[in-house]
């Protein structure tokens, strides 16, 4: 009896995401986790760890490479695939823009809207019938209403008002061939509860999650690192500020914030603090209208 | 450092309930009250909807924008389906399942109450207790809620009078004695003012309960699960084909009710052979004891051939294994049932053909009467008797959700059509 007190809300939030991963290893026949060296699917790959310890995980990791992403990022995620014994396939966009299949309008814009598209061609190339991903509900109002395992059709496309009825922990997994389903077992979690989790489970991240100095500019009311994407426009002046990031996406449009966390118990004292959301904060392309993530999503946006 | 303990959560647990209310009971602006007043909402959010409060000509930000979802509805001005909010104290993380009125109200209702703690069921004071009010009641006792906040709004309305909360108290204790509802709590509120929401406030003096947000943070939720019945349906066979692990056989899955200890004898359904456990794996440790609803792996004395789909279970009642049952069922598809189709049923880990063999009734939500009918549209709850094609292990949903629940599932489209409750 005692010990059930100790199960707390994050011991119920990972026995769910535990039992959302064995049951789409059970019941799909070419699953994939999508793996981008973010925290979130950080967190993903010590709950399929825990999932399927002592045996190697049923499915490969895929990385969606924009061509975008910060260095350290990317170290990271080859770091971490090969410490697990995992199998990692990566990509790109760079090899959907020369093939034709991705066009931009300029070299340096945001990759973020063509992601999809790497990423459907992906899913075709191996045949997948399930991805599982690291996006939660908290994130954005479009996805409040998502199912834990979200079914796409062929276009990749979600349709809103056509999702499955989704109730207790019966998940229906079933598709058509050339259909397929998302999967994400971290649906329930919230930006505070992955901190938590970090803290708990002691999971490395990548280094820009956590307060550095680094060359920013003021554009939009967001602070934007400086790269070889983006150069200060004349007005802007370039400033040497302490700051992280709370999302790991395209270096041209995701802002970081000015923090001194150093480490992750300063990271959750600062989260439970935060008074704005994380894609408010550090993404530009959500702010474009109201309704961008849900636009994005039916065009088979993750 | 001092500051990260006062925030630390940790030790906080996991509360999920559902609010049923008909519509401008006050449902969306008593979740935005709590959200809001739980320091829950973030700036940008707040700065969102007051745009659009502005937009649309109001005067004071409207909490209720909070939980408007998707584009489609946006346009349409509506809600249309289950949406899920997060807020979090010290004491508790909530998930709120949001489910609107309106005429697929059933169909959400009962998806959002299926794995809620709790329900919320709102009643406004000037109206008193409405059909749509026992409808409400009714589908959660169905679903197995165990516990029923009734919160009566809107009571700046009726001058904040302890009468009229008297009164609607006992005339709705009086159905929900009758539904055998156990657990329920009434509380007056005001969720426009924020009286007795998350704060007292000042003009309920008279009301000597909890308000709302104490009532949710401090409801004791452990005994929601069964605990002395062991149920493990096997998800996953783990064999890692090493060289060091040759005979490895770990027996994968989620308990649902009840608790397992090493050395515990277990029998294995349908096959009903036993054997008695000899680990209890998680991760990279082992555990002595685990429970529900506990991810674990279990490895056995015995080499049984045990797959996905089979149960273990341990104590307490057993459960039967058949190949035909009772059940109630809410159809949840706009494509009526066909007698003549055959629907896949999902129970536990279980996948197998099944067919409605009878229905006895549909049940008239608003009256709970009985009526004879031959088909099932979406929104229906009917008793029916179902048969399928290989024996299920299962228990009475009043007596184990996680065992007693299933699906049916359309083999051609796919889709799920409807949500069982075994009898
Ligand atoms: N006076 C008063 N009005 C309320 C209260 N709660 C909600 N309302 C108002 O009732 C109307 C409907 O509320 P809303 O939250 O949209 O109802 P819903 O349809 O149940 O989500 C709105 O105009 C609210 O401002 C209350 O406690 N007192």
């Amino acid at each position: 009896m005692n010990q059930r007190s100790y199960f707390t809300h994050l011991d119920a939030l990972e026995s769910e995401a535990i039992h959302i991963m064995r049951e789409v290893a059970a019941e799909c026949t070419n699953p994939v986790l999508l793996f981008s060296g973010g925290k979130d699917s950080v967190v993903l790959l010590r709950l399929a760890e825990k999932a399927f310890r002592p045996s190697r995980f049923p499915f490969p990791l895929m990385h969606i490479d924009t061509g975008h992403n910060f260095p350290e990022v990317i170290e990271f995620r080859d770091y971490r695939a090969k410490e697990l014994g995992e199998r990692l396939i990566v990509r790109s966009m760079e090899d959907s823009i020369q093939r034709g299949r991705v066009v931009l309008r300029s070299g340096n814009q945001s990759r973020n809207p063509f992601q999809s598209i790497t990423l459907l061609d992906a899913i075709e190339e191996f045949g997948f019938d399930a991805c599982i991903g690291g996006a939660r509900r908290d994130e954005e109002k479009a996805r409040a209403k998502e199912r834990i395992f979200s079914f796409r059709d062929e276009f990749g496309q979600w349709d809103p008002k056509n999702q499955r009825p989704e109730l207790w922990s019966l998940y229906n997994t079933r598709t058509h061939p050339g259909e397929n389903i998302r999967v994400f077992p971290i649906s329930n979690w919230t930006e505070l509860d992955i901190w938590e989790y970090i803290g708990r489970e002691q999971l490395e991240i990548p280094s820009i999650y956590f307060a550095h100095e680094r060359e920013v500019i003021v554009r939009d009311n967001g602070l934007l690192p400086i790269s070889y994407l983006v150069q200060p426009k004349a007005g802007e002046h370039v400033q040497n500020m302490m700051v992280r990031f709370r999302t790991v996406g395209d270096m041209s449009c995701t802002c970081p914030v000015a923090s001194h966390a150093k480490n992750v118990e300063e990271i959750i004292a600062e989260t439970a603090l935060t008074r704005i959301t994380e894609r408010g904060a550090t993404r530009m392309d959500d702010q474009t209208s109201e309704a961008s993530m849900e636009l994005r999503k039916r065009e088979g946006y993750f | 450092m001092s500051v990260v303990e006062n925030v630390g959560l940790e030790h906080a647990e996991l509360l999920r309930f559902i609010t049923a209310g008909s519509v401008d009971d006050g449902k969306s602006t008593l979740i935005g009250r709590l959200l809001h007043d739980s320091k829950s909402i973030f700036e940008d959010q707040l700065n969102a909807i007051a745009k659009t409060s502005n937009k649309r000509g109001m005067e004071k930000v409207d909490l209720s924008l909070l939980t408007d979802g998707l584009q489609a509805e946006r346009e349409q001005g509506i809600t249309i389906d289950v949406a899920y909010r997060y807020f979090t104290t010290p004491k508790r993380k909530f998930i709120i399942a949001d489910t609107p009125g309106h005429e697929q109200y059933t169909r959400n209702m009962v998806t959002g109450a299926s794995t809620a703690n709790l329900a919320i069921i709102l009643i406004d004071a000037r109206k008193g207790v409405l059909t749509q009010s026992r409808r409400h009641a009714y589908l959660a006792s169905l679903v197995g809620i165990p516990h029923l906040v009734v919160a009566i709004n809107k009571m700046d309305l009726v001058g904040y009078s302890e009468d009229v909360f008297n009164q609607i108290r006992t005339e709705f204790s009086a159905f929900l004695q009758g539904l055998g509802s156990r657990s329920v709590e009434y509380i007056p509120m005001s969720a426009l003012v924020g009286d007795m929401v998350v704060e007292r406030g000042d003009n309920l003096g008279w009301y000597s309960g909890q308000p709302l947000l104490d009532y949710l943070e401090t409801i004791d939720i452990k005994q929601d699960v069964n605990t002395h019945d062991f149920r493990f349906p096997v998800q996953w066979v783990s064999r890692p084909q090493t060289e060091a692990m040759h005979d490895f056989r770990g027996y994968m899955g989620r308990i649902e009710s009840g608790s397992v200890h090493v050395g515990d004898t277990v029998t294995v359904l349908p096959s009903g052979l036993t054997s008695r456990v000899k680990e209890i794996l998680f991760y990279n440790g082992t555990l002595e004891t685990a429970f529900a609803p506990q991810s674990v792996t279990l490895t056995i004395e015995d080499h049984l051939d045990i797959s996905r789909g089979d149960m273990l279970v341990n104590g307490g009642e057993p459960p039967r294994v058949t190949r035909e049952f009772d059940a109630m069922l809410c159809w949840l598809s706009e494509q009526s049932f066909d007698p003549g189709r055959k629907y896949i049923v999902k129970h536990t880990t279980h996948m197998i053909k099944g067919l409605i063999a009878r229905i006895d009734y549909r049940v008239d939500i608003n009256t709970m009467n009985h009526e004879v009918v031959d088909a099932l549209t979406m929104n229906d709850i009917a008793r029916i008797g179902i048969k399928v094609q290989q024996p299920l292990v299962i228990d009475a949903y009043t007596q184990n959700r996680g065992t007693g629940c299933f699906i049916l599932i359309d083999e051609v489209s796919n889709n799920t059509v409807a949500a069982g409750m075994i009898c």
